[in-house]
């Protein structure tokens, strides 16, 4: 199977299918949980429960014209969106969704996620830098500035994982925490002792929320200042595939959240392990980032920074220093 | 020091604390009226234009014409008008005619009223292109409702 050509073929149709389908349906999800979170209905109208709403605005975004204003950067212009999207979906290739249900089983899969997920600030920054305006120009260097700090705490994260599970292989982390959730690496015990890995999930956590641009860090795109960010300038499909590569952003984090701390497609009780509880717990965290957003105001941008450089940095290496120091010593 | 620490476990308290009350109020029922699909019940005391009461008796209006409502109305928008039939007592109603186009909605004419004859009405869906629309003939509309 493994040098098959149906191989490719079918995990790329599958991979494309699964990122349209969250793509389109996780907005639907997101109005429908602001709606009830509010205590109003959400999408209603077209079709049942609303259903069908992703569909009439996918139609509706593809019929308005793509406009490109005076004076912006043509190229990047138009570059930018699709490199939103390229990242997101190509990221889907490394992750393991169950046993053997990975793309492409590479080495080193962790961190060609976490090259690419520095991509789609890339786009960010040029859409914004592109739209020759000047609140998707702030958009962009607020953007920049962010990712840069939750980077930092979010990798140092990864290495705690990586130096635990001695694997950057993303299904080789996943199959060191098989067994029932006291093997997941949130609650992992190694060599008799507690390791304070809960500390790094909620780390990790918070740096994939300030990662994806999600509230209450959505600084680049801050609606009630800058007007929409980096997204101003772009209509139609432009626009919709920012939107998409964001969705697509926010499952990417969740898989690799899943399979870094939550035990990839373990089942919690060690009993029938498979995809389903891959989505389950995919899912869960994307129900918890629609939470959140719905739940705390925007925070301002200078202590959005303090949180990464003055909380969160400090607390991830005294992390890794402890576990490298029970890992060893103990 | 003590200030940084205070700063995250305060924090992260009240991070719980607000994710606590969305995820109750996620799972409350939804207040939102669907208006066009479900029309709402109007409490007691909403004021609509006036319209007569009727007689649960005689099934036509209690009204016998005194004229106190056109009287008390301080934009004179009442209209009312009835005739004396041979050998009857009182005199019985032929026309009330509400011109809402300029009712404040004060509600002098419901006050003054001695016999209970008319009433707040309950009806708000009144939008209309043509200005006629809003000339309401009561005598009518008791009869229509009858």
């Amino acid at each position: 199977m493994e040098t098959s050509i149906w191989r490719p073929i079918l995990f790329l149709v599958g991979i494309m299918a699964f990122a349209g389908v969250n793509a389109a349906w996780l907005g639907w999800c997101e109005r429908k949980g602001a709606g009830h979170i509010q205590r109003r209905i959400g999408p209603k109208e077209v079709g049942p429960y609303g259903l069908w709403q992703p569909l009439a605005d996918g139609i509706k975004l593809m019929t308005k014209q793509l406009l490109v204003p005076q004076g912006v950067d043509g190229i990047l212009f138009r570059v930018a969106p699709v490199l939103m999207m390229i990242p997101a979906i190509t990221s889907m290739v490394a992750i393991p969704f169950s046993e053997g249900l990975q793309a492409r089983a590479i080495d080193l899969s962790v961190l060609l996620i976490f090259a690419l997920a520095s991509i789609g600030m890339m786009a960010i920054l040029l859409g914004g830098w592109a739209s020759n305006n000047k609140y998707s120009l702030i958009s962009a260097a607020r953007s920049v500035s962010q990712n840069i700090a939750y980077e930092i705490p979010m990798l140092i994260t990864v290495i705690t994982i990586v130096m635990v599970s001695g694997s950057m292989n993303m299904e080789e982390i996943a199959k060191d925490q098989m067994g029932g959730f006291w093997h997941w690496n949130i609650f992992r015990v190694e060599n008799g002792t507690f390791l304070y890995m809960w500390i790094s999930f909620l780390i990790f956590f918070i740096c994939s929320v300030a990662e994806t641009n999600r509230a209450p860090f959505d600084m680049a795109e801050a609606e009630s200042e800058l007007v929409a960010g980096h997204m101003t300038e772009y209509s139609s499909m432009g626009f919709g595939l920012f939107m998409m590569g964001e969705y697509l952003n926010i499952v990417v984090g969740a898989c690799l959240t899943t399979v870094l701390f939550l035990g990839g497609w373990d089942c919690p009780l060690g009993l029938l392990p498979g995809v389903w509880w891959f989505l389950l717990k995919i899912y869960i965290l994307i129900f918890s980032f629609i939470w959140i957003r719905w739940t705390y105001p925007r925070t301002q941008i200078y202590k959005l920074l303090n949180l990464s450089w003055k909380v969160l940095i400090p607390f991830s290496l005294v992390n890794l220093l402890v576990t490298a120091v029970f890992l060893k010593v103990f | 020091m003590s200030e940084y620490w205070n700063d995250i476990f305060g924090g992260a308290k009240s991070l719980v604390v607000g994710l606590n009350i969305t995820v109750r109020e996620l799972f409350k029922p939804v207040i939102t009226e669907q208006y066009p699909h479900e029309v709402p019940v109007m409490k007691p005391r909403f004021r609509g234009h006036i319209e007569l009461t009727r007689n649960e008796e005689t099934g036509g209006a209690n009204c016998v014409v005194c004229g106190m409502c056109q009287r008390a109305c301080p934009s004179g928008c009442i209209t009312v008008d009835g005739v004396k039939p041979e050998g009857a007592k009182k005199k019985v109603l032929t026309t009330y005619t509400l011109d809402f186009t300029k009712c404040s909605l004060c509600g002098s004419c419901v006050e003054s009223c001695a016999f209970d004859a008319i009433q707040f009405s309950k009806d708000y869906n009144l939008a209309s292109t043509n200005k006629d629309d809003y000339i309401f003939d009561l005598v009518k509309r008791l009869e229509e409702k009858r």
